[in-house]
């Protein structure tokens, strides 16, 4: 089975992430770019699928040149190859361009699955993996805990609030994962110096067929109108026990969903 | 010259950092409090090729080199000084002289599992009764029939009574030779050994999680052909190995002083006092700054030393300049990061007092500072 990775850099998750001034998107430069920690496990998942059945893994990046890095730690880690969305005409593109363009990018690439993480941690939208659905024709597999490969069939466990659902469809399929999945790799050194030797395709968006007025912050359909700092953070909530302490610190776990 | 890293080097020492962080740092004070060895991050750093980083493929190790085997330790040593001299005591002493001196059989024999991390080797060189005067042991090996039969013990001995150490190398005094020295032969002993014991964990000011105990030979027999290279051999081989191992030694004492850092400036941002925080103020803040300043140093002191080592050039001033400067550094920071922490740099759970109980032994551990003085004066003719 071919297996696609959709893998984002983002600004590391421990730093502090800022908007720029200038054109209100998020500040990639000025920040350490990590891969989207999501991502690793979607990487991972791949690998497993890999090992256990065969096949091809190809990272698939949208992002600046700096986001090579972020292909090599995928490469490092086992994937075989990747391709890397590049041009300043995608600058500021929202999700739903985005998945316009990697929907084209895809179509570049022979495959039978698509992994993604749930969500990024720049952006937190969580919208891509069912708009990179809908574009391809691709049937649905979102927020996986577990994921099975058939022959020419994908069964997910899907998390729920209260559970988890078992879905499963036909390949080609796109398939988002949560981080209870696996436990991501760390490379090795013998990965990393294997990655430098591993095929890299850049596409600009000619290559793509990506047409240009169709992405960027033009082609955006959405776009940031203002933006402030967080406010301080509020007071917490203070529960009196009187003989109910226990159940009141259920309701409010519940209500935030950690139990 | 210069010792900006590779890339892959880099890419290197980020795997290793993210793995620290993630896995290493938090069961750091529950190793340190309860002296537990931690198997299982030792585990994943096998599945990392960690222990096989500056061996070829052929022995299933990652086809490295000693700079990356230092990088790994340096990373290691930001957060867990005990994890850290697992590794450089399995690689630097357990697995390095099989490679450097070992046959072809004793290599595909014992390297793999080293290599994978799925085992642990230990080399005993320092004895109760001397540890700078290693030239002089009193363990005594002496062939009997196609046996050597081996008495003594060895003291301080790093990663020999684990759950997966399967192999020891012994310092033994084999005879007389002509100059009147003792001949001194490396033979190993394959673990577990009838005649063989280890005591008890040392009860340690710090590394608590490390592996380190007392080793008995009571007629402790194994074959021949045990012999690590060369009969007559050992005096040579430890103390090359010992240059190397300074090397070593420094990127973990490197790794110690940089956690200083780490935790200081991260401290000094949180904590307030006087209505700001505490690194606004200058007694605070030059204080990082110099802690900052002779990591740095000590740094490129000991990829300097590497360096030479890997260009084949002369090393052993600059690696015992290393090893010295590095070590002392490492209790200074140690020293100035709990004064940062105030009363809690003297609460066990935190960081910073473990890493001040840990820094000490890096003055005495492979090679005193006195003994990296001695070497550097000798080296300049005095």
């Amino acid at each position: 089975m071919n297996i696609v990775v959709c893998v984002k850099q983002v600004p590391d998750t421990w730093a502090e992430k800022k908007l720029s001034d200038s054109d209100k998107t998020v500040d990639r430069e000025g920040v350490e770019g990590v891969m989207n920690e999501l991502d690793e496990y979607a990487v991972e998942e791949a690998l497993r699928i890999k090992e256990a059945s065969g096949g091809e893994v190809t990272v698939l990046t949208m992002g600046p040149e700096k986001a090579v890095e972020t292909i090599r730690k995928a490469l490092s880690m086992g994937a075989d190859q990747a391709v890397h969305l590049v041009d300043s005409g995608l600058h500021g593109s929202d999700a739903l361009t985005t998945s316009y363009a990697l929907a084209k990018a895809l179509e570049t690439i022979p495959h039978d699955l698509v992994i993604l993480g749930v969500e990024s941690t720049d952006a937190r939208m969580s919208v891509i993996p069912a708009m990179l659905a809908e574009r391809t024709g691709a049937a649905q597999l979102t927020f996986a805990r577990k994921v099975e490969v058939g022959d020419g069939t994908v069964k997910i466990e899907r998390q729920t609030d209260t559970g988890y659902d078992v879905v499963e469809a036909a390949t080609p399929a796109i398939v988002s994962v949560v981080e209870k999945i696996n436990e991501p790799r760390y490379p090795s050194f013998k990965g990393i110096m294997a990655a430098k030797k591993k095929p890299l395709t850049t596409l600009t968006l000619g290559d793509a067929g990506i047409e240009s007025e169709k992405v960027g912050l033009a082609g955006s359909g959405s776009s940031v109108a203002e933006f402030s700092a967080r406010p301080p953070k509020q007071a917490g909530q203070v529960v009196k026990d009187e003989g109910d302490g226990g159940s009141k610190l259920a309701e409010f776990l519940a209500s935030q969903k950690l139990v | 010259m210069s010792h900006r890293l590779s890339d892959e080097h880099e890419a290197l020492r980020k795997s290793v950092e993210e793995f620290a962080r993630d896995v290493v740092a938090p069961q750091a004070e529950h190793a340190d409090r309860t002296g537990e060895f931690p198997y299982d991050v030792i585990r994943q750093m096998g599945e990392m090729g960690l222990f096989g980083l500056p061996f070829p493929e052929e022995y299933s190790g990652m086809g490295g080199d000693f700079l990356a085997l230092c990088l790994a330790i340096e990373e290691l040593g930001r957060v867990d000084s005990s994890v850290a001299i697992t590794l450089e005591a399995a690689v630097g002493l357990g697995s390095m002289p099989i490679y450097r001196f070992g046959t072809d059989e004793q290599k595909k024999e014992w390297l793999p599992a080293l290599c994978r991390g799925e085992a642990l080797a230990a080399f005993g060189l320092t004895e109760p009764g001397g540890g700078s005067d290693a030239g002089n042991p009193r363990t005594r090996a002496v062939l009997d029939g196609e046996e050597w039969v081996i008495n003594g013990s060895k003291a301080f001995i790093t990663n020999a009574g684990t759950d997966i150490s399967n192999l020891v190398t012994v310092l033994c005094r084999t005879g007389d030779r002509a100059d009147g020295k003792p001949e001194l032969t490396s033979i190993m002993v394959p673990l577990p050994q009838p005649g063989f014991s280890a005591s008890n964990k040392y009860d340690k000011v710090g590394w608590h999680a490390s592996d380190t105990r007392q080793l008995s030979f009571d007629n402790c027999r194994v074959p021949a052909a045990n012999v690590l290279g060369d009969r007559g051999r050992g005096y040579a081989q430890f103390l090359s190995t010992l240059d190397e191992g300074r090397i070593a030694i420094s990127a973990l004492a490197v790794g110690l002083a940089q956690g200083c850092v780490d935790e200081s400036v991260r401290y000094a941002k949180e904590r307030e006092a006087f209505g700001a925080p505490i690194g606004s103020y200058q007694a605070v803040a030059f204080r990082i700054a110099d802690m900052e300043t002779r990591t740095y140093v000590a740094r490129c002191a000991y990829r300097d030393a590497c360096d030479r080592m890997l260009a084949g050039e002369p090393f052993k001033r600059e690696a015992a300049i290393a090893k010295l400067y590095s070590s002392t550094i490492a209790v200074d920071n140690a020293r100035d990061a709990t004064q940062v922490f105030g009363g809690y740099g003297f609460m066990n759970e935190y960081a910073v007092a473990r890493h001040w109980r840990d820094a000490k032994i890096l003055e005495i551990g492979e090679g005193t500072s006195e003994i990296q003085r001695m070497l550097i004066a000798r080296d300049l003719g005095l």
